[in-house]
């Protein structure tokens, strides 16, 4: 894909009305504003991958601050093999109803039909994820055109940024899911904070360089240059299996902890998640961290990343 | 609150939008500290419960020992309490619904009253009590269902109230912290919030004259 694709972004959705896609990053719309708005209100939780009524019942009682209802958890894709899709409309309809905090769930990269039937089941998030199998390998799902908000996994500022331009309210650093081996999450935090920091050091003639370097557009890239920060939260996901690792992820800037395989591959799922809960909320204190550590469960035993061949990579997908 | 203390703010910082909250007090020159335990507790005058998740917010006061000690701050007078969203759910009476409550403002409050996150929505709506007006946002935002005389309702969205005070106690449905305009949080810092509660009219709502589980409220 060309720099000049990348400033053109308009997605895959819609209906030709490709045109209004940037006004929502660009302009602090009330729309964007209500979906980020929910973002914030996670700030400092724990978003828990469930695949069934009981296991989402378990989540919201550990303190969970949302559930994300999915067909497999991703160690059991990677272990399965086959396509992943959109859980299933009565798993996910199974989870809204047994709990009171929101519920999110998983679409295919650029299926904006499944996020459509998502968008109809009043899901409150839709994670537009690499853990399912893509259904467009060239275009995202323009989130512009949808009213609820969107989740997406990034590895760099630039893929944040072409994410935004795109309408996700909310950003996740991509791990590799389903390994229980955080190294790539933390990988990836630190990386797009260090790009943030040279935006912000670059002189204002030097931001049309950095939009092309970044493949991001360039008012959008100007708006984090004057501002210094992203316009939306970042939290991380991919690998997050210990309170340590949670207290880790947050410790290098994100603002919360997606958990996946993590808890529900743990040896026991309740306490594990509430001492993750635990870790995160007040990850500062050691002595805190450390009693969370005492009251988790065995950790999922997981697959270290170098273990896995770079075709069986999900975090490559999107781009 | 007593005259003689000095201005004391805490955002707690457990779970939510804290950082909203004491940006808005930093554009009033106040600054506001992020409150995770007890020891951060220690010499506030004031303290916002922010918007988040009420479950969550809860389940983290209760397992670190923060609940009651808010509690007892606020009834002996030392501690005035806004609450936004969750928040203001918290501060309520026990609506028959999880999270339990405080019960500490006389008010009702149901949780996700308006449906699902592509029910929220945003307006901008008049504070008279505020003389101003605010673009308030409404995040799968709670609905108040009774008010008692123990609080006072400063704004309303057509038949709901959407901003409540008792005496020391502020809530608000929606999310003054998103406003971009710090006015509820100045107006929370006044003294006179300490002042013992008007009744207000009745406008949709059941208003009860006799509070139920009304708690001894210090300074009045």
């Amino acid at each position: 894909m060309s720099h000049e694709d990348a400033v053109k972004v308009n997605g895959g959705g819609g209906e030709g009305k490709g045109s209004a896609s940037f006004s929502n990053a660009l302009t602090p719309d009330a729309d964007f504003e209500i979906k980020v708005g929910l973002s914030r209100m996670l700030q400092g939780g724990v978003i828990m991958d469930v695949t069934s009524a009981d296991e989402a019942r378990i989540a919201e009682d550990a303190g969970a601050v949302a559930v994300m209802a999915l067909e497999r958890v991703p160690a059991d894709i990677r272990k399965e093999g086959g396509v992943a899709r959109m859980a299933s409309v009565e798993r996910i309809v199974s989870i809204q109803e047994a709990v009171t905090i929101p519920t999110m769930a998983k679409a295919r990269i650029g299926h904006f039909q499944e996020a459509r039937v998502l968008e109809e089941l009043g899901v409150d998030f839709i994670d537009e994820s690499e853990v399912l199998t893509p259904a467009d390998n060239e275009h995202h799902i323009d989130k512009t055109m949808f009213r609820v908000p969107f989740v997406c996994g990034a590895r760099s500022l630039g893929e944040v940024l072409r994410r935004i331009a795109e309408g996700a309210a909310l950003i996740r650093t991509k791990g590799e899911a389903g390994t229980g081996d955080v190294s790539e999450a933390v990988r990836h935090l630190r990386l797009i904070h260090r790009e943030l920091g040279a935006l912000k050091a670059a002189g204002r003639e030097e931001l049309l360089a950095q939009a092309k370097h970044l493949a991001a557009p360039f008012d959008l890239v100007r708006q984090v240059w004057e501002q210094g920060k992203l316009p939306v939260p970042n939290f991380a996901a991919g690998g997050v299996a210990t309170p340590a690792d949670a207290a880790l992820v947050m410790s290098l800037g994100a603002e919360s902890v997606f958990v996946g395989s993590g808890i529900f591959k743990s040896e026991e799922p309740a306490r594990t998640a509430a001492a993750i809960v635990k870790a995160t909320a007040r990850y500062q204190e050691a002595p805190i961290v450390v009693e969370a550590c005492r009251e988790a469960g065995d950790a999922m035993r997981g697959i270290a990343v170098d273990q896995v061949a770079p075709e069986a990579q999900l975090q490559t997908r999107g781009w | 609150m007593p005259e003689d203390r000095a201005l004391a703010v805490g955002v707690l910082a457990l779970q939510g939008a804290s950082a909203a909250h004491i940006a808005a007090f930093d554009e009033l020159g106040v600054r506001a500290r992020p409150v995770r335990s007890r020891p951060e507790l220690e010499g506030l005058s004031h303290l916002v419960i922010p918007g988040g998740e009420s479950t969550t917010i809860h389940h983290l006061l209760e397992l670190f020992d923060l609940r009651q000690a808010i509690i007892d701050r606020y009834n002996d007078g030392q501690l005035a309490l806004f609450g936004t969203c969750a928040g203001a759910i918290l501060l309520g009476i026990d609506a028959g619904e999880a999270p339990p409550r405080f019960g500490l403002l006389d008010a009702i409050l149901n949780r996700n009253a308006y449906g699902r996150q592509i029910d929220s929505f945003s307006k901008i709506l008049p504070l008279p009590a505020l003389g101003t007006e605010l673009r308030c946002v409404f995040i799968r935002a709670p609905k108040v269902r009774r008010v008692g005389s123990g609080a006072q309702v400063l704004a309303w969205d057509g038949d709901d109230p959407i901003l409540l005070r008792g005496s020391g106690l502020l809530a608000a449905t929606f999310h003054p912290e998103l406003s971009g305009d710090p006015s509820i949080h100045a107006y929370f810092l006044e003294p006179a919030l300490w002042n013992s509660v008007r009744s207000c009219p009745a406008r949709g709502v059941s208003i009860e004259t006799e509070a139920p589980n009304r708690h001894v409220i210090a300074g009045q």
